[in-house]
């Protein structure tokens, strides 16, 4: 018999009051007990909603089963068989909006924490499995991935396991692209990352890191040195700027330069030398998820304050709704409906404030969204010694300007055909940002798994 | 990790290192750059490709001793590695179709300069290269410069090496002279670029600077090199690091080239590994 409880068991968190001050993981994960506690929740329906909407298709009820049954490793297998990051979905999906949505339990109380005990089962795995993965045999086919993302890191694990010898060429000196630098540690611990990518060293899968690619190698080189196929996962790296007055000023950040310099760089820990403003009162400007980390990691470097600055209002901020309750259980100061118009500085190039001005809700837009319009005369100042700008980030263009015959639309993003994310130049395939734009960790993961399986069938039948 | 097979003092606060880098080499043109991590804990930082030789796989690199990451690469000799070395990165320098340029080199500049004379004299150009220093004790490269221009004009500030002047001294006199410069490069501290610049622009000389601001990726991801060109923002990394001398907005290139100067580097200085292990030895 289910357990009819409405609520989900609560996750054992950080206090708010002092995990606002440490990068420590805010959420600390279910227990065995809590776990099946909550997995009795699942009904097992026959119809299985849920499962239509995680976009990798993970065959939620039955993993579910075997954490009742306490079968955690056969529960792990199950997720595997579809997706390759669990330990980092379980962490970053925005389930609300996916699997969860759909869930039947829903109707009536709260949805089964499907990315909770998804989480869990891979940490258990992660934890307590000592089996080696076998490298499967070598079927003599060479591919090449570039970028080491969620959807880099999915097609060269696939390619991997059918006994291709791939190679993913990463720009940065760590592999893991946004996971890595992007999302905080308090959310996603790197050494959870840095794990997943060891496992597919263990499938044979190599990784060349500090490779520019487009600058060192162009994708024309890789087809002629005998990489029968190209996956660019590239990502959405270019920042986008306001175009306001005063963003060339010192204290003046891109989210990605802030995130970079903490979590990839790890300005926060003594021992490194990367340097990094540590700002009394900041203005972060956005309402994504990168501007609730961007945020968040402002308070853990000591700031007082910590202005979120939307332009819309909160029911239209597109980060996780999780995000915008720690953000604000940790005392992120929410200033939405406000614009900002200019940054304003000292005589030594020093931000000393931000200007806004207030907005109201007008008629909707292309969007559907209502657009948000300045109220006349409204402007005040902001009184920050930073600003961060977090209003999202383009594909980067180096591998599409340097790759004749790779078409990309005029956003930047590279055209594929969504069945087999073939790009227009024959034998290179992509997904992830690189394709949709910024999106989430499960759609690259699934773009680049769907990617693997067309190149799989692309070389068998170029080979036949 | 990349192999030092060479390193040389060229002057008290100028170290020249070759480091092997086949892939880097094999790409490498006049006017890119590296980025170089000396550890795990190291800050990522930028350097010229100085030159190359794409036959032995090996760069050059030509840094001054001015902060924590050039002091700790310092500490490297021959056959130690660094562990990371990115390139080349950047946009080429555009050094076609010119009939007669001057290069203009301020003190570390030189290196950064030396390969785009060395370029243009291999491509045939007329090359008068200006390059000047502080005093005599610091000159480098004076000898390669030399063998790459049709005249070399060595200046100082204190006239120590007996030709007082700045490099724009130089400069303006052969201008007056008639020199007929199609195009000017001018590659040193900001102030020189840009005092280099408001000397070019009544006589319509094209003038290219080549901009060192702060950097983190050198891919166009953070947005930390970003300057104002044209009224534009530009990503020195990714669309430069040249860019027409007449339209850089050099005070706040200057500015922000201070944000981690000023009050941190106090803070800094106590950070940097070097100085604790000296402290621990
Ligand atoms: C701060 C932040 C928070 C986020 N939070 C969430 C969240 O909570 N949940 C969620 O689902 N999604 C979140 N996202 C979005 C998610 O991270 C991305 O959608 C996802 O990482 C995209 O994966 P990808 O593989 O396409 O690219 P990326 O993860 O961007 O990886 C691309 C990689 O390619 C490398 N690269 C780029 N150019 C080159 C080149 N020329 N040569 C070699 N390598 C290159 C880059 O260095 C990078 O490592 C967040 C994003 C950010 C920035
Ligand atoms: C494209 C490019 C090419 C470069 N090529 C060379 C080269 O060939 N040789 C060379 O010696 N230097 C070169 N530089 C400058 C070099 O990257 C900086 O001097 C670097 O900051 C030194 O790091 P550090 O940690 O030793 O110094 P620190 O002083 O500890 O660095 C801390 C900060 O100080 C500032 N800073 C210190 N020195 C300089 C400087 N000279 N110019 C601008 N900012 C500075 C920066 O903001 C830096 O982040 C180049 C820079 C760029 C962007
Ligand atoms: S991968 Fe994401 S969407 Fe799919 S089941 Fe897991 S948490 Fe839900
Ligand atoms: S919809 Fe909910 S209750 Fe039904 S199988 Fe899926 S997780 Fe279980
Ligand atoms: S160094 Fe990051 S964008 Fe140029």
């Amino acid at each position: 018999m289910a357990n009819m409880i409405p609520k989900r068991t609560p996750m054992p968190e950080q206090a708010p009051e002092v995990r606002r001050r440490n990068f420590d993981e805010v959420a600390t994960g279910y227990t065995e007990e809590m776990a099946i506690h909550e997995a009795t929740r699942c009904l097992n329906c026959k119809n299985r909603p849920c499962v239509s909407g995680c976009p990798v298709n993970i065959a939620i009820p039955d993993f579910i089963a075997n954490v009742v049954k306490g079968d955690f490793e056969e529960a792990y297998s199950v997720i595997t068989k579809t997706s390759s990051l669990p330990a980092v979905c379980g962490r970053v999906c925005p389930q609300e909006t996916q699997c969860e949505s759909k869930c039947v339990r829903g109707l009536k109380g709260e949805s089964v924490g499907i990315g909770r005990l998804e989480r869990f089962v891979a940490d258990y795995h992660l934890k307590n499995n000592t089996e080696n993965q076998i490298k499967p045999e070598s079927n003599g086919h060479k591919v090449a991935v570039i970028g080491s993302g969620p959807s880099g890191l999915t097609c060269a694990g696939s390619l991997a396991k059918l006994g291709y010898s791939v190679t993913v060429f990463e720009a940065f000196h760590t592999a893991g692209g946004v996971l890595m630098y992007g999302i905080p540690e308090f959310r996603l611990p790197k050494a959870i990352v840095q794990k997943e990518i060891e496992g597919l060293k263990k499938l044979g899968v190599e990784i060349k890191t500090n490779m520019v690619m487009g600058k060192v190698m162009s994708v024309d080189e890789l087809l002629e040195e005998g990489y029968e196929a190209v996956f660019v996962g590239t990502g959405a790296g270019l920042p986008n700027f306001m175009g306001m007055e005063g963003e060339g000023l010192n204290g003046v950040y891109s989210a990605n330069e802030f995130l970079t310099r903490i979590n990839l760089m790890k300005a926060y820990k003594e021992e490194y030398d990367t340097p990094i403003i540590r700002p009394k009162n900041v203005a972060v400007v956005g309402g994504g998820n990168v501007a609730m980390d961007a945020s968040r990691s402002a308070l853990r470097l000591g700031a007082e304050n910590v202005y979120l600055v939307y332009r819309r209002s909160e029911e239209e901020m597109p980060a996780r709704k999780e995000e915008i309750n720690h953000a604000k259980e940790e005392g992120v100061n929410f200033k939405v409906l406000n614009n900002p118009v200019k940054v304003m500085g000292d005589e030594n190039g020093k931000v000393i404030g931000l200007e806004c001005v207030e907005m109201e809700l007008g008629e909707p837009d292309a969007t559907g969204r209502r657009r948000p319009v300045a109220k006349e005369g409204s402007n005040f100042i902001l009184d920050v010694d930073a600003v961060i700008i977090a209003i999202g980030n383009a594909p980067n263009p180096l591998i599409r300007s340097t790759t004749k015959g790779l078409e990309a639309n005029k956003k930047g993003c590279i055209i594929v055909d969504e069945e087999t994310m073939a790009t227009t130049k024959e034998g290179v395939y992509a997904g992830g940002d690189a394709v949709t734009g910024a999106a989430t960790v499960i759609k690259a993961m699934g773009a680049g798994r769907k990617a693997a399986t067309s190149i799989d069938e692309y070389i068998r039948n170029k080979n036949n | 990790m990349f192999k030092i097979v060479e390193k040389t003092a060229l002057n008290p606060s100028m170290t020249k290192m070759v480091v092997e880098a086949p892939l880097i080499a094999k790409k490498a043109k006049p006017g890119q750059f590296i980025i170089f991590r000396v550890d795990e804990y190291g800050e990522r930082v930028p350097l010229t490709i100085a030159d190359y030789d794409a036959e032995k796989g090996t760069v050059t690199i030509i840094y001054q001793k001015v902060g924590c990451s050039t002091k700790l690469l310092d500490t490297l000799n021959e056959g130690e590695y660094i562990l990371d070395f990115v390139g080349p990165l950047g946009v080429p320098s555009e050094l076609e179709g010119y009939k007669k340029v001057a290069v203009i080199g301020g003190g570390a500049g030189c290196a950064i300069a030396y390969p785009q004379a060395k370029a243009l004299y291999n491509m045939g150009t007329k090359v008068d290269v200006i390059a000047g220093f502080r005093n005599t004790e610091l000159i480098i490269l004076e000898k390669e410069m030399g063998e790459v221009s049709d005249n070399f004009y060595l200046m100082t500030d204190d006239g120590s090496n007996g030709n007082k002047g700045f490099v724009t001294t130089a400069l303006e006199q052969n201008i007056k002279n008639g020199a007929g410069y199609d195009l000017v490069i001018a590659i040193g501290p900001v102030p020189m670029m840009r005092a280099v610049s408001e000397l070019t622009r009544p006589y319509g000389i094209k003038t290219i600077v080549s901009m060192n601001p702060i950097m983190i990726d050198g891919t166009g991801m953070c947005g930390g090199c970003r300057l104002t060109v044209g009224g534009k923002t530009k990503f020195a990394c990714v669309d430069g690091p040249d860019f027409d001398g007449h339209e850089v907005d050099y005070n706040e290139l200057m500015k922000r080239n201070i944000t981690y100067r000023n009050n941190e580097q106090a803070a800094r200085e106590k950070n940097c590994r070097l100085v604790k292990n000296v402290e621990v030895n």
